[in-house]
């Protein structure tokens, strides 16, 4: 596929993608999957979104062909690509920062490489499409395991991880009650993994129904429809004693609802890097000294964030883009003692060919769309 | 309640969240969470068996962030800058670091021009931009457009009708402005 403008996809004939550096592999994908993050770009939202650029950044696929230095896969290996693209080596990857890597991206020192995720994220074509070049293939990509499943691969590659990092980064003790916001992938495994770590009330907060009911089903959660309550901070109040939750999860981002003109400022007329609302819901619905996770994206451009209630409440705040690869191993474990199961929030098989239709289904939420996996080569 | 030391409200026990949610406190203990400490020092970890990258070849002057002292080894290599809107974008990243505003703001200005020329471009293509197919609107007619927006409460549905204008919205700009050119021309003709 490839970007015409905001709100616009098409797909393309583009030239094969080549072997740029000793350490590429060229893959060809078999599954991807649309991400709550594709929606910033195809809204215009993200600075440096170039027209013919290929997005997706969560994929699996066949290792086709590799470069010269490439050491530990062949031709023919079934890989999960995790959505960042990084060195190994540089300051950051040393220290397990891979998704904050110093050596994958000219055009920001912000942010690291994301495949398909503008020029901001350093230019990279995705793998929302039939090849897709892989950089530093010695370092991102992991051969599917035995007993992991194509679908739980692919979930693995960004939005799992991620549910899981921002319920780490929530710092969340026994007994702890942790309020999520937003019910889309990333929430709904946040809320799932707040569990895993010892939470004794995990309340999940969106507006639409039919995410609520998955987040009551699958992550075993509490839940509020903001759109019913004419002030939700207030409720969130009343629902823990007046105090507030102990931790709080951003799990929406700069497209936020709820409020109308920080979503027309931040969202669609990007005066702001965003629109806030959530996060300002979550900096006031924590108790004092609470924890705030942030797995929301925002754009580089500043956004009316509520900080003096955050300083004032002596907030923590945590955040970072998911550091993919180092969750794996626990969440393999996780997943093969049956803890966890994401496909299950798999809605949609979209074939290559439609992506213009996957695009406005998942951005429109229409058809109770949760997480939509495209298929190249559907035939 | 008045307000006192205690946490208040009652609380399931570890026991029976443990037998109501699968692996509930598995990561219980810190040490079993991957992410935990934030920075763990182990170069050998990530598999890369360089001290730093060999360089990708730089097939275009590839443009870069002031913040960043030398061109980064490895980089992206889509949609080369090309047009204004390429103008545009060099400008940003030859002027203004990431820490100011004017490096964003021409960088999403750049996108904007990028987009309308890009459409014009593809209307001396064999495909040009088709904006029915391409914002894949006919899906509210497949996939439930009208019942997946009534019945319940949602927030998005109060400003929703603004996107079809922000698609609309250039062309009806690049339409007028094709207009006012057309009579400008045919006005100096006479
Ligand atoms: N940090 C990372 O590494 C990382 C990785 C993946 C995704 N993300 C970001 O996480 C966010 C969520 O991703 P997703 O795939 O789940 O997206 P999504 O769009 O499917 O989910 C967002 C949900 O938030 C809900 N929502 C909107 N306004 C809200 C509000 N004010 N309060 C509560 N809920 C609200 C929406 O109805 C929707 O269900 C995005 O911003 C995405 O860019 C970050
Ligand atoms: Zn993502
Ligand atoms: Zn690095």
């Amino acid at each position: 596929m490839v970007y015409r403008g905001p709100y616009k996809v098409r797909v393309e004939e583009k030239d094969m993608p080549a072997i740029e550096h000793p350490n590429d592999a060229i893959v060809k994908v078999q599954r991807a999957a649309i991400c709550g993050s594709d929606l910033h770009l195809y809204h215009g939202m993200m600075p440096g979104t170039r027209v013919g650029m290929t997005f997706g950044h969560e994929f699996i696929g066949v290792v086709e062909q590799v470069g010269p230095s490439v050491q530990n896969l062949k031709p023919g290996d079934r890989v999960m690509v995790p959505f960042n693209v990084y060195c190994g080596s540089c300051y950051f990857c040393a220290r397990g920062l891979y998704s904050n890597c110093h050596n994958v991206n000219p055009n920001a020192t912000a942010v690291g490489g994301i495949y398909g995720y503008s020029h901001t994220c350093g230019g990279y074509d995705g793998g929302q499409a039939e090849f897709v070049r892989v950089p530093f293939a010695d370092v991102g990509p992991s051969i599917i395991p035995d007993g992991i499943d194509d679908d739980d691969a692919l979930l693995m590659t960004d939005a799992l991880a991620t549910g899981y990092f921002g319920a780490q980064l929530g710092d969340i003790v026994e007994g702890d009650t942790v309020a999520v916001f937003g019910a889309g992938p990333v929430g709904l495994f946040a809320a799932k993994s707040a569990w895993l770590m010892g939470a004794g009330r995990v309340i999940v907060i969106d507006h639409l129904e039919y995410r609520l009911e998955k987040a009551r089903s699958f992550a075993h959660a509490e839940t509020v429809n903001f759109a019913e309550h004419d002030d939700v901070v207030v409720h969130m109040k009343k629902t823990t004693d007046y105090l507030g939750a102990d931790v709080a999860i951003d799990a929406v981002g700069a497209e936020a609802d709820g409020n109308f003109l920080q979503h027309v400022t931040g969202a669609k007329l990007k005066l702001q890097g965003g629109s806030p609302v959530a996060l300002n819901w979550a900096i006031d619905s924590v108790r004092k000294g609470g924890t705030i996770s942030v797995m929301g994206a925002y754009g580089p451009i500043f956004s009316a964030v509520k900080f003096g209630d955050a300083v004032n409440k002596g907030l923590t705040l945590r955040m970072n883009q998911c550091p993919v690869k180092r969750q794996w191993p626990r969440l393999f474990e996780h997943i093969r003692n049956g803890y966890l199961k994401p496909s299950d929030i798999i809605t949609h098989r979209i074939p290559l060919e439609h992506i213009a239709e996957g695009y406005h289904i998942f951005s429109a939420k229409l058809d109770n769309c949760i997480k939509p996996v495209i298929v190249p080569n559907a035939g | 309640m008045p307000y006192r030391a205690e946490k208040p409200g009652q609380r399931p026990s570890a026991d029976e969240l443990r037998a109501r949610i699968p692996g509930w406190g598995a990561d219980l203990d810190p040490k079993d969470r991957p992410a935990v400490p934030k920075e763990r020092f182990d170069p050998a970890a990530s598999g890369a068996h360089w001290d730093f990258p060999e360089r990708q070849p730089e097939k275009w002057p590839r443009e870069r962030s002031i913040e960043h002292q030398t061109l980064p080894p490895v980089f992206g290599t889509s949609a080369p800058p090309k047009g204004l809107s390429g103008a545009l974008r060099k400008l940003a990243y030859r002027k203004y670091s990431e820490g100011r505003a004017a490096h964003w703001l021409i960088l999403i200005a750049a996108d904007r021009v990028d987009a309308v020329e890009s459409h014009l471009r593809s209307f001396a293509t064999l495909r040009p931009d088709n904006p029915i197919t391409e914002t894949g609107v006919l899906s509210e007619f497949s996939n439930k457009g009208l019942s997946s927006r009534t019945g319940s409460k949602r927030a998005d549905v109060n400003h929703q009708w603004l996107d079809p204008v922000i698609v609309a919205g250039p062309w009806l700009l690049a339409g007028g402005a094709a207009v006012a050119i057309l009579r400008t021309l045919t006005n100096r003709r006479r």
